[in-house]
């Protein structure tokens, strides 16, 4: 790609350019280059995770390393141009979007009334299926794409932004938790029909 | 010359509503100045330390509504240190005893104390208007004092202010006679409201137009709201969160329907993007959306939103909307005028969510499109031509590329002829800033082709002093210059000195100016303050000349050095 070929001229450029960050902080600037190209598809709060972790020392955030400290960039005061109303915004919203949360129905066939689960509290699938068996006091069987949900005649489903049904699992997570609606917890033959679907 | 009798004059000036007419009307004999210095009401006053308060009543005692602007505007990016002045005290402490008839008030970048606020109550007995954008320095009670005294009071505006919240009850304090309301903005303020004393409000003033929440207010109090004022043209939402399923949500939906005034839309720090589908009957008619908060509308959610809002003139949003985003809105807000794209990563690693791409497509789809703050990770001198070469109307042009100094991420080469090339275009442009690998050669085009220039700002470009004198000598409107980390020097600085009178301001910051070249300036411009900002503590009286100086700011002045400077601050 030619992001690549930029980050090698942009080291021949090193000479005349003018200095950013710290002495020394070139090394973090690769990273932090390299981790743009490989980060791609990082979701939005895992970037905001690592700035905030890591204010002012060049240290990655003690992930899987993809996520090389943004620290070099981050030390040029007054850069990129933005009023600090605005940035210190972030910080607080990024505190709020933690605490509000996603509360959607859950209804179980059978059950004489429905539930309320905040699913922001999950932090994924294996969770939230968890929490439901518990609330429920039922087994779900293990999810693969092909067949859904095999060994239990219960099937977890949840109604979509479009008012579809739709199989808990099929999408990422945070696409689940953007677009769910409401959750039912499908019950003997008409589960197995949703399974066999293709 | 004619020899109208002054009453004549008078109200033939009052036609005049342009400040620059009336100073121009104002030089053409005795009795004329006199006649305007009278009745001039609106003062505009772009730098609160170019003229002591003494000075501006002396020479208009009739003043109605003035504007005051105080720090530079590099503050707004911390390059300004905390206590560097700004003070709006001084102000209000004169006009309390000069000017009864005082109604509006706008402040921006000033440092505005409780004690000012309540002194501003309790002096004017027709006030009518207050806006401050981005001020600090006064808390909630300082909006109560507002709030109980002004008896007439239409407009109370905070824009981006950080204000103290005492969580108090402020809004309690209009009291019930209060019905004058117009419009009503404390989106920033961070602390609960009375939404008691909120709703009640809003129900007794039915001439509200402009309602703007902050994130306490939940949507059920939404909802109530728009019940009560349903006139409403411009509206920030509070809390936008919801279970769409629940019935302040269904309710919501119905009210919306009935809000068909609504023209401009803003808030959604807080929201679930389920509960959007209410509002879209409101964007059919926005003219105005600012999503520049809104970080949780993302995506398929934010795209649906823009599909509806086809009449859009001015849109503000964070730049997860990402290139594919901006042709939708390219494709669909062919009305657009002014666009800002915020980043939604701050550091600059991540998500590249915009770039020319994003760019060049509104440029071919938003042919009105005359106003520009574009955060990008990426340019091409080739993105920029072709945006030049479609929208050739630019009055303000802001491009920041976050990594500061990054080259033509294809051709690898500066940026000059993109930027070039907009100059060269955009025959109206008023506003740029600059950003990206640039060399001297962008500050040639810029001399030769920006004539209307009033305002450049600079960082980490050029390659020495000619790169800014190509800028003082071509750019004959200039009147805001700011730099910070360029390679410009004592001979830049000293060349046209003269040239800095014609001007409101210059900012240079991390550049080679020293302390003597400041010296030498301060010398021969007795009518300039020049202002070096040293945080660090070398406060001897013999530093060497050849320092570098850290901060300078540099302004004209009628009225000397000024007496409120900090430690830090020397005036030379």
């Amino acid at each position: 790609m030619e992001g690549a070929v930029a980050y090698e001229s942009d080291l021949n450029l090193k000479a005349t350019e003018l200095r950013l960050g710290l002495p020394g902080s070139n090394e973090s600037e690769k990273q932090t280059l390299l981790s743009v190209k490989s980060n791609k598809r990082a979701s939005p709060e895992m970037a905001e995770e690592c700035r905030s972790k890591s204010n002012s020392s060049i240290s990655d955030a003690g992930n899987d390393g993809r996520e090389a400290a943004p620290a070099a960039k981050a030390q040029v005061v007054g850069w990129p141009p933005i009023r600090s109303y605005r940035k210190n915004s972030f910080q607080t919203r990024k505190k709020d979007e933690e605490t509000t949360g996603i509360y959607v129905k859950v209804s179980m066939d059978g059950a004489p009334y429905l539930r309320k689960i905040d699913i922001k509290v999950y932090k994924g699938y294996p969770e939230l299926l968890k929490a439901l068996e518990e609330m429920f006091k039922f087994t779900i069987g293990k999810y693969s794409e092909r067949e859904g949900y095999n060994g239990s005649e219960y099937e977890p489903t949840y109604e979509d932004k479009d008012g579809d049904w739709m199989l808990v699992g099929d999408v990422p997570w945070d696409m689940f938790m953007s677009s769910c609606k409401r959750m039912r917890i499908m019950k003997g033959s008409e589960a197995r029909g949703l399974g066999c679907t293709v | 010359m004619n020899y109208f009798p002054e009453e004549v004059l008078e109200p033939v000036f009052d036609f005049l509503s342009s400040n620059r007419d009336r100073n121009a009307v104002s030089l053409v004999c005795k009795s004329w100045f006199r006649v305007d210095r009278w009745s001039r009401q609106r003062v505009f006053i772009g730098n609160c330390y170019a003229v002591r308060p003494e000075r501006l009543i002396a020479r208009f005692p009739r003043v109605r509504a003035l504007i005051l602007k105080g720090k530079p505007h590099f503050a707004d990016f911390n390059l300004v240190p905390h206590d560097w002045g700004g003070f709006f005290y001084p102000w209000i402490e004169a006009m309390a005893k000069s000017y009864s008839g005082l109604e509006e008030l706008r402040l921006k970048r000033m440092v505005v104390s409780d004690e000012s606020l309540e002194l501003l109550s309790r002096s004017f007995p027709n006030f009518k208007s207050l806006v401050l954008v981005s001020c600090e320095g006064f808390s909630t009670d300082g909006l109560a004092a507002i709030a109980a005294n002004c008896r007439l009071l239409r407009e109370l505006d905070l824009q981006e202010n950080e204000v103290e919240d005492h969580r108090g009850q402020w809004l309690s304090c209009f009291p019930d006679s209060c019905t004058s309301l117009i419009s009503l903005n404390f989106a920033c303020l961070k602390g609960e409201v009375n939404l008691v004393a909120l709703e009640r409000l809003v129900a007794r003033c039915p001439n509200l137009r402009s309602l703007r929440l902050n994130r306490t207010v939940p949507l059920d109090m939404l909802q109530k709201i728009l019940l009560r004022a349903p006139q409403l043209e411009d509206l920030g939402t509070g809390s936008y969160v919801k279970d769409p399923n629940s019935e302040p949500y269904i309710k919501l939906v119905n009210t919306v329907l009935n809000c068909k005034s609504v023209r401009s839309l803003s808030g959604f720090l807080e929201v679930s993007p389920h509960c959007l589908p209410a509002i879209y009957p409101m964007c059919l008619n926005l003219t105005s959306l600012n999503l520049s908060y809104a970080s949780g509308i993302r995506d398929t959610d934010l795209i649906k939103l823009i599909h509806h809002c086809w009449k859009l003139q001015r849109l503000w949003i964070l730049d997860f909307i990402g290139d594919e985003g901006l042709e939708v809105v390219a494709s669909t807000c062919k009305e657009l005028q002014e666009l800002r794209v915020f980043p939604s990563d701050l550091y600059g690693v991540g998500n590249a969510a915009v770039t020319e791409e994003g760019l060049v497509a509104i440029s071919k789809g938003c042919l009105k499109l005359h106003s520009l703050l574009y955060f990008c990770q990426q340019m091409t001198n080739a993105a920029l031509i072709t945006v030049a070469k479609n929208c050739p109307n630019f009055t303000l042009f802001r491009l920041c590329i976050l990594d500061p100094t990054r080259a033509d991420h294809l051709t690898l080469q500066p940026l000059d002829e993109g930027f070039g090339a907009i100059v060269q275009s955009c025959k109206g442009l008023r506003r740029l800033s600059l950003s990206g690998l640039l060399t001297d050669q962008v500050f040639h085009y810029i001399g030769m082709y920006a004539e209307q220039l009033e305002m450049l700002s600079i960082a980490f470009a050029g390659e020495g002093d000619k790169g800014m004198l190509y800028v003082l000598n071509g750019c004959k409107n200039l009147r805001k210059l700011e730099i910070r980390d360029c390679p410009f020097g004592d001979a830049a600085l000293l060349m046209d000195v003269g040239k800095y009178e014609t001007m409101r301001s210059l900012w240079m910051s991390a550049c080679e100016v020293t302390l003597g070249g400041c010296k030498v300036l301060a010398k021969k411009m007795p009518m300039l303050n020049v202002e070096i900002i040293n945080e660090k503590d070398q406060m001897e009286e013999n530093l060497d000349d050849s320092l570098k100086v850290e901060k300078m700011y540099l302004y004209r002045t009628l009225d000397g050095p000024r007496r409120d400077a900090p430690d830090f601050v020397w005036n030379l």
